[in-house]
């Protein structure tokens, strides 16, 4: 499919309160032209590409006791069985067996697995892509302690080069790899929208310095839909008078490449960032609130660049109770009741769960914890690109009202939260629902409330 | 060749054979696959300590998830503890574990062991009540999962029944009784009784890698 194909098929909508694609209909969405039996074997090379000693072993341990369901949002809240975690790598496991297992050869032999179909691939779609946000806390549950959010997120790398990728997620990823932005934050847009909000606010806001000691990233919903949070950012930074820069030739941090299963674009994605830092020589590199955006380059970037990276990556959350709780940055107290939603890809798979409530202490709001709360918490149901799928649509609104009796119950005047994917997908529940909660920005209160000099 | 003696001769040695061959050759294709380094800057070095802390946390349920997981892992816990008392307190077992290895140590008194059976063998048919009932288990379950209950009963219900009399002479009893425990062991490898090793392998590896990025394990 050439691009021009990809855009007259799959028109995004950009003016859409939300990441989409307009015409997100075909049940199971198949890209490229390939025999079943092809699409099957690519799809299982790659899932084994990347095979190591850890997956192996996760691959070998599962006892069937089904307790990862209970983990699960999409179980809890539906009760079908086929939303079980370890379920959704049912497939996967079986040719994990029949091909690489220690003890693949009597499999195969004894013709004890069968072969994986493409139907089966197909029906496997919704669960590896619609119900499952990466979220982790089946990983929490196991008591055999397998990270199965891990392998979903490596069975994603076999069905998106077999061409099994859910429509809208795919087009969305096509466009970033084409564009450089999959919202349409290209460099150009991006400048003007810089200079826009200089006027604006009348705020410095440096671009594409030659030197800088520190360098921010974007994500494109912060780019295109909170645009205040580039603001927020920058009067931060301002504040602490520090060297610092965007660039035009590596900002976008949202990595379709990692939601969608291409790593070779998710890798693309990164290596803009990674370049433009080392360009201008910074030694800190600060992530936007976004939350997979802190997978790809805390965790994996350094594994994309191929050595220790030459700077510091921080989520900006702890950027900010980093200097906060230094004294460097003063902050006036804000007397009003707040909750903490923790993006589950910076609490509990990033392990930067402390970072946020330390900021909020900072700022002296009445903390009330949800429950559960932290490395714990319930995710938001927008997160692993499940945002962009329309189908999936009725299933994360399901998933969805555990979040709001989460909110509503811990009774706070404000819900805070430092990913711009999750507050997405709060407005977009919030209108669905016409619930009367709003989830606000972490950085954009801190930006609020400096205390100059 | 009597039962009892085959039992005790040479199914006794292979299956010993078998189980530790097959144990080996599934730990080692697994352990020796490659471990990609990773790079980015850690947050916490105490991989090692996470791995071990993990191994063990994970016996127990977090608080956060008991009020959905009681009842199934109360189950577990009674049929892996009964097993365990049973296996490796009943006296007859430790003479038989000393002839095989000269370890020894104190047993129970034969009647808390017959007692701890007979409620070990209630749980182990409550599980497969569940396991064959329950959605999730139902759709989850396969070959390995009514195979690998079969040969863990086979050997407690064997054992109450010789220690009872029951049913036949008592030679074919412990015959039949030790022949299961030997199916069990060549069973052991091949499927998921290997989680008793296992266990300690996946939770380790989750326990470091999470450690490292200082997130929760």
């Amino acid at each position: 499919m050439s691009p021009a194909d990809v855009n007259k098929e799959h028109p995004l909508e950009t003016k859409a309160p939300r990441l989409s694609i307009k015409k997100p209909q075909a049940r199971y969405d198949k890209q490229g032209e390939m025999p079943d039996s092809e699409r099957v074997e690519i799809a299982m090379k790659n899932f084994v590409r990347d095979f190591g000693a850890h997956v192996a072993t996760y691959m070998e341990s599962c006892i069937h006791c089904g307790m990862c369901a209970e983990a699960c949002h999409y179980y809890v809240q539906t009760g079908d069985p086929k939303y079980t975690p370890i379920w959704k790598l049912e497939p996967f496991k079986q040719a994990y067996k029949r091909e690489m297992g220690p003890f693949a050869i009597f499999y195969r032999m004894l013709g004890l697995k069968r072969k994986v179909t493409v139907e089966e691939l197909e029906e496997w779609q919704e669960l590896i892509y619609d119900s499952c946000t990466v979220c982790g806390r089946c990983t929490l549950i196991c008591p055999m302690g397998i990270d199965i959010a891990a392998l979903v997120a490596q069975a994603r790398h076999g069905m998106f080069q077999a061409g099994l990728v859910p429509h809208e997620l795919w087009a969305v990823a096509e466009r970033a790899h084409r564009e450089g932005s999959p919202l349409g934050a290209t460099p150009k847009v991006f400048k003007e929208r810089i200079e826009w909000l200089a006027d604006d606010h009348e705020i410095e806001i440096p671009v594409d310095k030659e030197q800088a000691d520190v360098i921010i990233s974007m994500s494109s919903i912060e780019i295109m839909k909170y645009p205040e949070s580039i603001v927020a950012t920058a009067k931060v930074l301002n504040a602490l008078k520090q060297n610092w820069t965007i660039r035009l030739d590596g900002y976008e941090a949202t990595n379709f490449g990692l939601l969608s299963g291409n790593s070779q674009w998710q890798k693309e994605t990164s290596m803009k960032i990674i370049d433009a830092a080392v360009k201008c020589g910074a030694r800190l590199l600060i992530l936007p609130e976004c939350g997979h955006a802190y997978g790809a380059l805390r965790w994996q970037g350094a594994n994309m660049f191929g050595k220790p990276l030459p700077f510091k990556v921080v989520h900006i959350s702890e950027f900010l109770a980093e200097n906060l709780n230094s004294g460097l940055l003063k902050v006036k107290k804000v007397s009003k009741s707040v909750t903490f939603h923790d993006p589950c890809q910076i609490s509990r798979r990033g392990g930067a769960t402390q970072a946020g409530r330390d900021v909020l202490k900072a700022l002296g709001a009445d903390l009330r914890e949800m429950s559960p709360t932290g490395n714990l918490n319930w995710c938001c149901g927008g997160g692993g690109g499940v945002i962009t799928i329309h189908r999936a649509d009725n299933l994360r609104y399901k998933v969805f009202e555990i979040k709001m009796k989460q909110v509503n119950d811990a009774n706070a005047e404000m819900l805070v939260t430092t990913c711009s994917n999750c507050r997405q997908t709060f407005d977009d529940g919030q209108a669905h629902f016409k619930w009367d909660k709003t989830a606000n920005s972490l950085l954009e209160m801190v930006a609020d409330n400096l205390v100059e000099g | 060749m009597e039962l009892l003696e085959f039992a005790r001769g040479p199914a006794l040695m292979w299956s010993l054979i078998i189980f530790c061959f097959g144990v080996a050759w599934r730990l080692v294709g697994i352990l020796l696959l490659r471990r990609k380094p990773d790079l980015s800057e850690a947050r916490s070095r105490a991989t090692l300590w996470g791995g071990i802390r993990t191994v063990f946390s994970r016996i127990w349920v977090r608080k956060e998830f008991q009020s959905r997981t009681a009842y199934g892992a109360a189950l577990g816990y009674v049929f892996h503890i009964g097993l365990a008392i049973v296996v490796l307190l009943f006296v007859p077992h430790i003479l038989f574990i000393k002839d095989l290895t000269g370890l020894s140590w104190g047993g129970l008194p034969n009647g808390v062991i017959y007692a701890t059976g007979v409620i070990t063998l209630i749980a182990l048919i409550i599980i497969m009540i569940r396991r064959l009932t329950h959605p999730v288990l139902k759709l989850l379950s396969n070959f390995d999962d009514y195979f690998s209950w079969v040969v863990t009963t086979a050997p407690l219900l064997t054992g109450l029944l010789a220690t009872a009399h029951l049913g036949a002479r008592y030679e074919t009893l412990l015959g039949l009784h030790i022949l299961s425990v030997e199916l069990f062991l060549v069973w052991f490898p091949f499927g998921k009784l290997m989680h008793a090793i296992l266990f300690a392998v996946s939770r380790g590896t989750t326990g470091a890698l999470l450690e490292r990025k200082g997130a929760a394990t």
